[in-house]
């Protein structure tokens, strides 16, 4: 805990959106800085049969190194990563990506709720999760895992987000740390960031 | 907050004994598996069994194998489909098939077969190419009722259109329906795909190469092994491929991280399809 500013020592991002998911990250994601240290992990809802262009779009945009998250590959620092359509992406405890196709949820794969969980076993009170806009009820239950692990939660503002049902969802879960509109949760990951250097 | 931390600790330790006294009791050994999709799945068999604990679980499961035939089921992910990927099976058709062409007879081993979908996918495409007569399949996997299921080839209709599409994007010849007869819901293989093909027990984790083969085809298992299982498996495909024989894998596997990652080159790299070096 920084005294200073109330808020924790960061080790990695973790972000889920749905519907309208990509303006929204395109709006927190392209202000960062060459040189952003914390790697951030995203799980974007897409249509399954579409190839993903995730990567290459947001490469062009975010000043970060951009990649899809591979098998058994470690994460590494600075990276911005997004799981790859149509599997589950989670963090294993030795803090590299692991990928399966097991069901899906909230007719979802890959699942914010999973990447969130394994997340939170990975890195304890060290993970900062966010969960953004979306159409279902995805991620709500692996941000409550987060804050049983002493993560740090921040749900976007129900009023700020296009489509309200999936933060909604997590505020009826849990009470996060933060409800905050796009911009706000822009500025508290450079905050998270600048702490954590 | 810190009761509740060591309380998930707890959790971590009673899964490690679980996988343990599974291998110890049963010799089925998840030791080596990916920990976040195992820890998922026991999560999902402690509300199956209604147990409150990974210890009760471990009782149960210690002491009553039929109840571990039931947890097998639910650790092993039998989610599959035929011609999934089927650019994959396209490049099969068009890169593999005119080399595989050359050997007068031709074996092939489908690691991790669970309920048998690719095994029918590729006995379709190796009929329809002129090879399945002179083609020995093996399909192996761990668990006996999925290799149970791949044996009868009885398939729900209700995943048999999108099987159909994948047929044709694939580069099917003839109407997929020749290949099934429609019966109460379900599609029944034709049994003449399966003339050559030995389902068989065996373990990517325990068990050694039984075959000198031409093609390893082993889809989205690798995945739920860490590295040194991953290696192992390498180890075992590598051993078993003749001279140049070819290794295809799951549209996110590879084994560039592995220690195998100079013995194999990419003959199709997008479609995942290797050669031995």
């Amino acid at each position: 805990m920084n005294s200073a500013t109330g808020l924790p020592s960061i080790e990695a991002i973790v972000i889920g959106a749905s519907a309208g998911g990509v303006e929204a990250l395109l709006n927190i994601l392209s202000p960062l800085r060459v040189g952003f240290v914390l790697p951030i992990i995203v799980v974007l809802h897409l249509p399954e049969e579409r190839r993903s262009h995730l990567a290459e779009v947001f490469a062009r945009r975010v000043a970060l190194p951009v990649l899809e998250a591979a098998d058994k590959t470690p994460v590494v620092a600075g990276t911005l990563y997004f799981a790859a359509p149509g599997y589950h992406l989670s963090v294993e405890l030795d803090r590299s990506f692991s990928l399966s196709l097991e069901e899906r949820v909230h007719h979802s794969r890959p699942a914010i709720d999973y990447l969130f969980q394994s997340a939170a076993d990975a890195y304890g009170p060290t993970l900062a999760a966010v969960l953004l806009t979306g159409a279902n009820r995805d991620g709500a239950e692996g941000m409550s895992q987060v804050q049983r692990r002493g993560g740090l939660t921040i749900v976007q503002d129900p009023d700020d987000a296009q489509v309200a049902t999936m933060p909604q969802a997590a505020l009826d879960r849990v009470q996060p740390d933060h409800i905050l509109p796009i911009r706000g949760i822009g500025r508290l990951l450079v905050e998270l960031e600048r702490i954590a250097c | 907050m810190q009761s509740n931390y060591s309380g998930e600790r707890s959790s971590e330790i009673e899964l490690r004994l679980l996988i343990e006294a599974i291998y110890l009791k049963y010799s089925y050994d998840f030791r080596d598996y990916s920990g976040a999709s195992i820890k998922r799945r026991v999560a999902h068999a402690l509300s199956q069994f209604e147990c409150n604990t990974i210890s009760a679980l471990q009782e149960k499961v210690l002491h009553d194998p039929m109840a571990f035939m039931q947890l097998l089921q639910l650790l092993t992910i039998p989610v599959s489909e035929m011609f999934r990927d089927p650019s994959h099976f396209l490049a099969i058709r068009r890169e593999v098939v005119p080399l595989l062409k050359t050997y007068p007879s031709i074996k092939i081993w489908i690691a991790g077969c669970s309920t048998g979908e690719e095994v029918y996918s590729m006995a379709i495409l190796l009929r329809e190419e002129g090879l399945l007569e002179r083609t020995i399949i093996y399909a192996t996997d761990i668990n006996p009722r999925s290799l149970e299921k791949a044996k009868q080839g009885i398939f729900s209709m209700e995943n048999v259109r999108t099987y159909t599409s994948n047929y044709q994007q694939a580069g099917g010849k003839r109407s997929f329906a020749d290949y099934y007869t429609a019966a109460y819901g379900y599609a029944i293989f034709d049994k003449s795909l399966c003339e050559n093909i030995t389902f068989a027990d065996h373990s990517l984790a325990t068990d050694s190469v039984f075959s000198e083969t031409q093609l390893i085809s082993c889809r989205n298992v690798l995945i739920y092994f860490n590295k040194n299982l991953q290696d192992r498996a390498f180890g075992l495909f590598h051993e078993s491929l003749c001279h140049r024989g070819f290794l295809v894998l799951g549209s996110k596997e590879t084994p560039d991280f592995s220690a195998f990652g100079s013995q194999f080159e990419p003959l199709v790299k997008q479609e995942r399809i290797y050669r031995k070096s």
